[in-house]
């Protein structure tokens, strides 16, 4: 008997202190089978948010950094640009890429930066107790919008691969979710494909991950994976937004 | 016989930066140091260097976080509302202790302000002003020559240290035009050690982590307290200052950047009139020069500080001198610029006139 | 014969595992026992019927289960 699924070479042993049922830590794992899979472990720099996944540094097997907020693209073009044989990966909330850092992440897209981001869609912030995000849906509470989220004074909520797909820059974009085995495989194979661009020069990519936050809505994890595929799924659609690959032939 | 050139003091930047081996420059176009991404734009394409203008100056300061945090030469340039705009950025490397060259050609201020020269950004540039406990090494150039020299030099301090480094400049000094000599040899980027700390890819060695926090309870205070002991070593080791005809003087002018031109010319016009005037010019505004004046206040009446501000370096005089001499300011705020014979008038005032 | 080893005290008893996650259903939140943490780890109830095809490995955030085949 030969062990077929076990903790990847490309996360270190420190346990993860997200709270139970957390999409990041799915979203980590897979990341770090990757690092492995592609034999870029050891190329590889990841960029840690600012948010609950700060601690991504301690967490994946690789060299890792920890800039301001939001900056993470902006971090990503410097290193890249200054070692362009480094695979550089930034990893990112709602908050991070969809608030505080939407310059960021709409420039690294235009300019098709050869990075690989990772965008973790949970509609809500984590780290800071639960406020409303720029994902946060219609209607759904934070502590930010206790009554629900109020479309007249709060606005509607930023569809971030929609958006991106505006652009002429982006390589590829792709959004997927980690509530159920099906998608944790799809998403598997479009964070491969994200890092494969860059591995190849084409460009941009970044992938969309609408992920499990039990704590922030104020659900078990088993509610949320199902809110994720009944109700959040709704709202962001699953499915490619840009594969200029395709495109192309 | 070295290669001299009349140019711009902001062309002069470019060619010091590209002299002194960097080859990184991510910036954000803003009055009065427009030249400097405008001929960089060319430079680093012809010298193989990355340019990028940025979408904002946030994103040029954490551009070069990570090209730094990546072991190579990077830096900016910018004026003083776009270096506001990176205060987070310069705080997160101070506080990963990772160097990079930030340039700002100082404009009235606050606010928008305007484009004319002014000295206001000193506060700024020598309390850490981003949120923390950290200081910038921050260095003072007066002509052309110096914007040409003091890239490197800034450069040396700031891998030798660990620690982002300034450089103080004002619109006059960017827009004037004088001869540089290309007084040292071109820096080859590849002749540049490779730095221990470095993101690379963790091939063939443990990974690396570059980052500014630690929430393990007394982990953060140890950090400062090692940050602190360097900036010590620092303060003993690395002040710098130029003094003219400052041992017999019975007021000592204190001026940095153009001031310590406007104040050399007032000095010659005292001195010819009989009156002991001397010129001490800071050239590092951190680490300030407090040693010589420490010395100098014990037996020198008075210093008369020249600044195009309200006074902020009158501070830094006051703490160094204990004021043990009568400490006196003429400044020019909002882009206004002294000149020689007004900055006399002051000097014949305190003095008591014309001997 | 197919086997998942749950890290007991690695598992956060999130119950994603338990959910219809698993296609032979046998995996359940152990009701008599609880980890360091407090948190009630996830347990086979059938090994024989484990046909390894990692679907618990797939949603498990720690991960705190191995698959063996």
């Amino acid at each position: 008997m030969k062990k077929v699924f076990s903790r990847p070479g490309g996360l270190t042993d420190t346990l993860m202190r997200y709270c139970p049922g957390c999409g990041h830590g799915i979203v980590h794992r897979i990341i770090g089978e990757l690092l492995v899979e592609l034999n870029i472990r050891e190329k590889a720099v990841g960029i840690a948010p600012v948010g609950c996944s700060v601690f991504a540094d301690e967490y994946f097997n690789c060299d890792m950094i920890q800039p301001p907020h939001g900056r993470g693209p902006a971090v990503s073009t410097g290193i890249k640009r200054a070692r362009p044989d480094c695979i550089v990966f930034s990893y990112q909330g709602d908050g991070d890429l969809a608030s505080i850092g939407t310059a960021e992440i709409i420039h690294a897209a235009a300019r098709n930066e050869n990075i690989t981001v990772v965008f973790i869609n949970n509609a809500i912030f984590g780290m800071t107790g639960g406020q409303m995000a720029p994902t946060t849906l219609p209607g759904m509470r934070s502590t930010t919008s206790v009554k629900g989220r109020d479309i007249k004074k709060q606005g509607y909520p930023m569809k971030i691969c929609e958006m991106l797909a505006s652009l002429d820059g982006p390589y590829y974009l792709e959004r997927c979710a980690v509530d159920i085995p099906k998608n944790v495989v799809k998403t598997k194979k479009a964070l491969k494909k994200a890092f494969n661009n860059q591995i190849n020069g084409n460009g941009f990519s970044l992938v969309e991950i609408l992920s499990m936050c039990p704590t922030g809505w104020g659900q078990t994890p088993v509610q949320s994976k199902r809110w994720i595929q009944e109700t959040m799924s709704k709202y962001y659609p699953l499915g490619t937004y840009r594969d200029q690959s395709k495109e192309a032939e | 016989m070295a290669d001299k050139r009349l140019m711009y003091g902001n062309h002069a930047i470019v060619e010091g930066v590209l002299a002194a081996g960097c080859r990184f420059f991510a910036g954000y176009p803003i009055t009065p140091q427009n030249e400097i991404p405008e001929l960089m734009s060319i430079r680093m394409n012809e010298e193989g260097g990355v340019f990028i203008q940025t979408e904002s100056e946030i994103a040029a300061i954490n551009m070069l976080f990570g090209a730094a945090a990546a072991g190579k030469r990077a830096m900016t340039s910018s004026s003083s509302p776009g270096i506001s705009l990176m205060q987070e950025g310069i705080s997160y490397l101070a506080g990963a202790d990772i160097p990079v060259l930030v340039v700002n050609v100082v404009r009235g201020g606050p606010g928008l302000g305007n484009i004319a020269p002014a000295q206001s950004d000193y506060y700024q540039a020598t309390r850490g002003g981003g949120h923390g406990d950290y200081f910038t090494i921050t260095l003072a150039p007066n002509s052309a020559q110096d914007l040409y020299e003091f890239p490197k030099l800034a450069f040396d301090l700031a891998e030798q240290y660990r620690t982002p480094a300034l450089l103080l400049a004002d619109g006059l000094l960017g827009q004037m035009m004088e001869p540089v000599e290309f007084s040292f040899k071109p820096i080859d980027p590849e002749s540049l050690p490779e730095k221990e700390w470095a993101l690379s890819g963790c091939s063939g060695r443990e990974r690396r982590v570059v980052r500014s926090y630690d929430l393990k309870p007394g982990k953060l205070e140890e950090m400062n307290v090692r940050r602190f002991e360097k900036y010590d070593i620092i303060r003993k080791k690395e002040q710098r200052f130029k003094a003219e005809y400052c041992n017999d003087a019975d007021l000592i002018i204190v001026a940095y950047g153009t001031c310590s031109r406007v104040s050399g010319a007032a000095m010659r016009m005292a001195r010819d009139k009989g009156l002991k005037v001397g010129l001490l010019r800071p050239v590092t505004l951190w680490p300030f020069p407090t040693d010589v004046f420490a010395d100098l206040s014990k037996s020198t009446e008075n210093f008369l500080v020249v600044e195009m501000s309200c006074g902020q370096m009158i501070d830094d005089v006051k703490l160094a001198t204990e004021c043990r001499s009568k400490i006196h300011f003429h400044g020019r705020p909002g882009g206004g610029v002294p000149t020689p014979p007004e900055i006399y008038e002051k000097i014949e005032k305190i003095l008591g006139g014309a001997k | 014969m197919p086997e998942v080893k749950i890290l007991e005290e690695v598992c956060k008893g999130c119950g994603l595992c338990c959910d219809d996650v698993c296609p032979e259903g046998i995996l359940i939140l152990a009701p008599d026992r609880i980890n360091s943490s407090g948190y009630h780890p996830a347990m086979v109830t059938d090994m024989e019927k484990c046909k390894g095809c990692g679907f618990c490995y797939m949603v498990c955030p720690e991960p705190a289960i191995e698959v063996y085949k």
